[in-house]
C-alpha cells in the first residue's frame, strides 16, 4: 500500500488542478467601456474565479459590432458589454448572440416602464442609465450664465453659444435622449425644442464622450449627458455638476453573450458575476458611478447617490420602445441633416432670431414670427414621421441600390429645404422691425 | 538606362504578389460594396446616389479648400526651415529639425484635444486674451481649426522630403550661382529651389492627400461638412454595408492617385539629377548678425507653434484638475505611475510593430524606386500606382478588409489565427505606411545620376554591388527619411489599430493612448503615455539623424576605395 513518493505528488497535484481545470478559461470582453470600469471588473473576477484569466478588448460599439462581426464562428468574443441598446439589436438581429438564462431573480424585470431585459433573452442589463445636465461651475459663473434645472430651461437665449450635445447618430445614448424628448412634449413640440437647444449649442461634438471633456476642461459651459459622465468628472474632482431633469428616460446598460466563442462556459460565469451582489457592488466605486440593476446594492452607496429604485429620479416619461424602434433611422437622419450637418446655418438663424428679439424688446412682429416658425419646425410632420412607406424606405437593406438612391433623394429634399428656411430665417429676423 | 533581367522581374513579382495579397485582396473585399446592387449584380446606382446630395458635393469642396490651404502653410513653415537649418551654419540644426519632426508623432485626436486646451474657446490663449482685451479668437472653429491643426500636424511631411533633397544637392551648382553674382532670395528661388522640387513635391503631395483623407482632425474639432469624416460617418453609424460610405472611399482613392499622378508628371517633366552629390559637405554659409537674428526669432516663433500640441500634452499629463484656467492648478506624477504600472509592454509592442513595419518599407520602397526608375520592366509603373492605393485607404476599410480577407488562416507551427496574431499589425502598418517610405526613395534615386552606375559598371561592378555600394550609400538620406516617417506615423495610426487589436496584451501605445483618454479619470495617464511616446520617438529620430551624420562621407573623393 505504499505509492512510490512522485505518484503521490503526481495525484496530489492532479487533485488541486482538477476543480481549476474545469473553470480555466480566457474570457474576452469586448466592451466600450472606459478603463478605470474595465480594469476593476477584471482584478475582481480574476480574484473570484483564479482559473480564469480575463481579457478587455476596448472598441467603440461601431468597431466592437465590426469585428464581433468578421470573426469566425469558433474564435469569438465571448462577451458583448456596452451602452446603446441598438447594438444588441443589431447583434442578436445578426445571429451573433446566444440565449442566455433568466439571471439573478432579484434583479427587478422592469425600471419604469422599461424593460432591464431583452424580452427575447439574448442579452440582459447590467448598469442603469439615465440622461442628465452636466455644467462647468468656474464657466458659468465667469460667463454670468445661470444653472439649468430642465431641458426646456436650454432653449432660454441666456444659453446662447455655452451648450453641446453629441449627435444621436453617433451615440446611442444621445438617440435616447432625443427619442425621451420627443415622446415627452410631443413630436411638434419635442422638435422645437431640441432645435431651439441645438441653435443654442456651441458644438454638436462627434463622440459623446466629447461632451463631458469638453464640460471638464471649461470648452463649452453645459453639456447634455449620460449621468456617469457627469458624475465620474465631479467625483474625480472637476468642478461640474450634474441633474436629471423631470423628463428623463433611465435605461439599462447591457452585457451579452457571443454565439460561437471559444468558451461560452466562462463567458456566462463572467456575466453572472456582473450581475452577483459582489459585481453590482463594483459600479458604486467613485471614478465608476454608475447605477446597479440590482436594488439592495444602493443600501451600500453613500449619501446622495441617484437611486432609480427609490423614486428619486422620476422619469415621467413612460418610455415606448417599439415606437423608439420603429422611427429610429428617421430621426437620426433628420436630425443630422437639420442640426448637425448644417449647424453653422442654425447658429446663424437662431442668433439673428436672438438679435432681432432684442432689437424689438417684445414688440410683436410677423416677421420675426414667421423666422422662428422657419427654424424650430421640423422638415417631416408627425404624420408623415409614421408614413410606413417612408419608415420602410430608411429600413431597408443598405445594399439594396434602389432604395439607397430613393432615401438619398428624401434626404436631398429635407436637406435643400432645411437650408433654405434657415437663410430665409435670417433674412426675415434681420428686416424684422 | 534601361535594362531588365529575370531578377529584376522576379523581385518585381513577389512585390507585386504581397501587395495583391495584403491591399488589393482586403481592399476590393470591401469597396466591392460600392458595386453591389445587394442582389450580387453590379451597379452604378450607388455612384448617382452620391452625385445627388449636395452635402456630398459640398464636402468634397470643403476637402479641396482644406488641403490645399493647409499646403500652402505647411510650405511656410517648412520651406524655410529646411533651407535656413540644411544651408546654413546654424547651432542646433539637428535639434530644430528632430524637434520640426514631433508633430507627426502624435495621434491626430490626441494633438487636436490638446490645441483645445490651449487655443479652443476657453482655452489658455483665449483665457488670457479675454481677460486682457475682452475678445476671443475662433483659432479652433470649423475649417479654420481644422486648416490650422492639419498645417501644423502635417508640416513635417514637406520638412523631412526637401531636408533630404537639400542635403543632396550639388553645392557647386549654388557656388557657380553666386559667383555669377546671384545671392539671397534670387539665390533660393532660382537655384536651389528648383533643384530641390522632387523632395517638396513629394512632401507636399503627401501633405496633400493626408489632408484629404484625414479623419481624425476634423472629428474632434466636430467639422463633419467633409469628405473623409462623411465616410466614416456613413460607414459606422449607418453600418458597414452602407454602399454611399464606400463611394466615397473609392472618390478618394481615386482622387489621391490622380493627385499623385500629378506630382509625378509634374517632376518627370524635367530633369532633377545632377552627377556629383552635394551631401554633408556643402558648405554652410553664414549670416550676417540681423540675418541671425531674424532667422533664429522666426523659428523660435514656429517651433512654438509646433510645439504647442505637446506642451498641452505635457501639462495635462502632471495636471490634477484643469478646467477653465489658463495653466493647471494642482500638478501630479501619479499619471506616470500608472501608466508605468499597467501600460510598459504597449510601448515594447509600439516598437516591435513598427520597426519591423518600416524596415520592411523601406526595403521594398527602395526596390520599388529602382524598378521603376532604373529598369524597363514592363508595367514597373503599376507597383508605384497600386502602393499609391494605399496612401488613399481610411483605416477603417482596410481593417474591415484585413478581417474578412484573413479570417481563418492560420499560421504555420501552432502560432493560431493569423488575425489574432501581432503579425497583423506589422502587415497592416508596412502595407499603409509604405506609400511614405516609397516617395522618399523615389526622391532620393531621383537625385542619383544614372552615370554613377554606369561607371560603377564600367569598372566591372556586377548590378548587384553596384546598387549595394553606390546606389543605396548614396540614397542613404532618403532611406532612413522614409524609414523615420514610416516607423512614427505608423506608431500613431489608431482607426485600423483599434479595428484589428484582438487582445490587449498585442496592443500598441497608440492603442493605450485612446483607450485612456474615453474617460474624465483617464485624461491624465493618456496623456502620459503620449508624452513616453513623443520623447521615445523624438531620441530615435535625433538618433538617426546623428547616425547618417557620422556614416555621411565628409568628401566624395578622398572616401573609401
Amino acid at each position: 500500500m505504499t505509492f512510490p513518493l512522485a505518484r503521490r505528488i503526481a495525484l496530489a497535484i492532479a487533485a488541486t488542478l482538477a476543480p481549476l481545470s474545469a473553470l480555466a478559461d480566457t474570457v474576452t470582453v469586448v466592451t466600450s467601456f472606459p478603463k478605470e470600469l474595465t480594469t476593476a471588473y477584471k482584478k475582481a473576477f480574476e480574484a473570484r474565479y483564479p482559473g480564469d484569466k480575463l481579457e478587455i478588448l476596448n472598441k467603440n460599439t461601431a468597431a466592437g459590432i465590426a469585428y464581433v462581426r468578421e470573426q469566425p464562428a469558433g474564435s469569438r468574443p465571448e462577451v458583448f458589454w456596452a451602452s446603446a441598446p441598438d447594438a444588441f439589436e443589431v447583434l442578436s438581429g445578426a445571429k451573433l448572440l446566444a440565449k442566455i438564462g433568466p439571471g439573478n431573480p432579484a434583479i427587478p424585470a422592469k425600471v419604469g416602464n422599461y424593460p432591464v431585459n431583452d424580452p427575447e433573452g439574448f442579452y440582459r442589463g447590467q448598469a442603469l442609465a439615465g440622461y442628465g445636465l452636466m455644467w462647468n461651475t468656474r464657466y458659468l459663473k465667469a460667463n454670468n450664465v445661470p444653472e439649468p434645472k430642465e431641458w426646456a430651461d436650454l432653449v432660454k437665449p441666456v444659453y446662447f453659444g455655452h451648450l453641446a450635445i453629441s449627435s444621436p447618430s453617433r451615440s446611442g445614448t444621445t438617440h435616447l435622449t432625443v427619442e425621451t424628448i420627443l415622446q415627452g412634449e410631443g413630436w411638434a413640440k419635442g422638435w422645437a425644442q431640441m432645435l431651439a437647444i441645438t441653435g443654442n449649442c456651441a458644438a454638436i461634438t462627434e463622440r459623446s464622450f466629447g461632451v463631458p471633456d469638453g464640460v471638464s476642461n471649461g470648452q463649452f459651459g453645459i453639456g447634455l449627458v449620460i449621468d456617469f459622465f457627469g458624475l465620474a468628472a465631479k467625483n474625480s474632482g472637476m468642478p461640474v455638476e450634474f441633474v436629471y431633469p423631470s423628463v428623463t428616460a433611465i435605461v439599462p446598460a447591457n452585457i451579452a453573450l457571443v454565439d460561437g466563442s471559444k468558451s461560452p462556459e466562462g463567458g456566462k460565469r463572467f456575466i453572472e458575476f456582473t450581475l452577483s451582489e459582489e459585481g453590482q457592488t463594483l459600479l458604486l466605486q467613485k471614478e465608476i458611478s454608475r447605477l446597479p440593476v440590482l436594488p439592495s446594492i444602493y443600501a451600500k452607496a453613500p449619501a446622495g447617490y441617484p437611486n432609480p429604485f427609490g423614486g428619486k429620479i422620476q422619469a415621467k416619461v413612460n418610455f415606448d420602445s417599439n415606437l423608439s424602434e420603429s422611427r429610429y433611422y428617421v430621426v437620426l437622419s433628420m436630425f443630422d441633416q437639420m442640426v448637425t450637418f448644417r449647424h453653422k446655418e442654425l447658429v446663424a438663424a437662431t442668433k439673428a432670431i436672438l438679435d432681432a428679439e432684442k432689437r424689438l424688446a417684445g414688440k410683436p412682429s410677423p416677421a420675426l414670427e414667421e423666422a422662428r416658425r422657419l427654424v424650430l419646425t421640423p422638415v417631416v410632420d408627425e404624420k408623415q414621421a409614421a408614413d410606413k412607406t417612408l419608415l420602410a424606405l430608411f429600413k431597408a437593406k443598405k445594399t439594396d441600390a434602389e432604395a439607397s438612391k430613393a432615401k438619398a433623394k428624401v434626404e436631398e429634399e429635407w436637406a435643400t429645404k432645411v437650408k433654405a428656411n434657415y437663410a430665409k430665417a435670417v433674412e426675415l429676423a434681420n428686416g424684422a422691425k | 538606362m534601361t535594362r531588365t533581367s529575370p531578377a529584376v522581374a522576379a523581385v518585381a513579382l513577389a512585390i507585386a504578389a504581397f501587395l495583391v495579397a495584403f491591399l488589393v485582396v482586403p481592399v476590393a473585399a470591401v469597396v466591392v460594396t460600392a458595386f453591389a446592387d445587394g442582389q450580387g449584380g453590379f451597379t452604378l446606382a450607388h455612384f448617382a446616389a452620391f452625385a445627388q446630395i449636395s452635402l456630398m458635393r459640398e464636402s468634397f469642396a470643403n476637402s479641396l479648400y482644406v488641403a490645399g490651404l493647409t499646403v500652402a502653410f505647411a510650405t511656410l513653415i517648412a520651406v524655410p526651415l529646411a533651407y535656413l537649418t540644411v544651408r546654413f551654419q546654424f547651432r542646433g540644426a539637428i535639434l530644430i529639425q528632430t524637434l520640426g519632426v514631433l508633430p507627426l508623432v502624435m495621434p491626430a485626436f490626441v494633438g487636436a484635444s490638446a490645441m483645445q486646451l490651449l487655443f479652443g474657446r476657453s482655452g489658455s490663449v483665449n483665457l488670457i486674451l479675454k481677460d486682457a482685451f475682452g475678445i476671443t479668437l475662433p483659432l479652433m472653429e470649423g475649417l479654420n481649426g481644422v486648416i490650422f491643426v492639419e498645417t501644423l500636424h502635417y508640416f513635417p511631411f514637406i520638412l523631412l522630403n526637401l531636408s533630404a533633397a537639400l542635403a543632396n544637392i550639388d553645392s557647386s551648382m549654388e557656388e557657380s550661382a553666386q559667383n555669377l553674382g546671384s545671392s539671397g532670395w534670387r539665390l533660393f528661388s532660382r537655384i536651389v529651389f528648383p533643384l530641390a522640387l522632387p523632395g517638396y513635391v513629394a512632401g507636399a503631395s503627401l501633405v496633400f492627400i493626408k489632408v484629404f483623407d484625414d479623419l481624425g482632425t476634423p472629428l474632434v474639432l466636430n467639422v463633419t461638412n467633409m469628405l473623409a469624416p462623411q465616410a466614416y460617418l456613413r460607414v459606422t453609424s449607418i453600418g458597414i454595408e452602407d454602399p454611399i460610405g464606400y463611394v466615397i472611399c473609392v472618390i478618394l482613392v481615386v482622387f489621391s492617385i490622380a493627385a499623385m499622378a500629378g506630382s509625378w508628371w509634374f517632376v518627370k517633366r524635367r530633369d532633377y539629377a545632377v552627377v556629383s552629390r552635394g551631401g554633408a559637405m556643402a558648405p554652410r554659409r553664414r549670416l550676417t548678425p540681423w540675418q541671425t537674428f531674424l532667422a533664429y526669432g522666426w523659428i523660435a516663433l514656429v517651433l512654438l507653434l509646433v510645439l504647442s500640441p505637446h506642451l498641452g500634452i505635457l501639462l495635462l499629463s502632471f495636471s490634477k484638475v484643469w478646467s477653465f484656467t489658463v495653466l493647471p492648478e494642482q500638478f501630479t506624477l501619479a499619471h506616470y505611475a500608472t501608466v508605468f504600472e499597467d501600460s510598459t509592454r504597449m510601448i515594447w509592442n509600439t516598437f516591435l510593430y513598427c520597426g519591423l513595419a518600416a524596415l520592411f518599407d523601406v526595403i521594398i520602397g527602395t526596390a520599388i524606386a529602382y524598378i521603376v526608375l532604373r529598369t524597363a520592366l514592363p508595367g514597373r509603373q503599376l507597383l508605384d500606382h497600386l502602393v499609391t492605393v494605399a496612401l488613399a485607404m481610411p483605416g477603417v476599410v482596410l481593417g474591415i478588409g484585413y478581417l474578412r480577407t484573413f479570417r481563418g488562416i492560420e499560421l504555420p507551427f501552432g502560432g493560431g489565427a493569423l488575425t489574432a496574431s501581432w503579425l497583423i499589425f506589422v502587415l497592416a502598418y508596412a502595407v499603409r505606411r509604405l506609400p511614405y517610405a516609397l516617395r522618399s526613395c523615389m526622391a532620393a534615386l531621383q537625385q542619383v545620376h544614372p552615370s554613377l552606375e554606369e561607371a560603377a559598371e564600367n569598372l566591372g561592378a556586377n548590378r548587384w554591388r553596384t546598387i549595394r555600394r553606390v546606389v543605396v550609400p548614396l540614397m542613404a538620406g532618403g532611406i532612413l527619411a522614409g524609414f523615420v516617417t514610416s516607423f512614427i506615423t505608423a506608431a500613431v495610426e489608431i482607426s485600423e489599430t483599434i479595428l484589428l487589436t484582438s487582445r490587449e496584451s498585442l496592443a500598441p501605445m497608440s492603442y493605450g493612448i485612446y483607450l485612456y483618454m474615453q474617460s474624465i479619470a483617464g485624461r491624465g495617464p493618456g496623456a502620459a503615455l503620449g508624452v513616453i511616446a513623443v520623447v521615445l520617438v523624438a531620441v530615435g529620430t535625433y538618433l538617426s539623424h546623428r547616425f547618417v551624420a557620422a556614416n555621411t562621407p565628409q568628401n566624395p573623393t578622398g572616401g573609401k576605395p
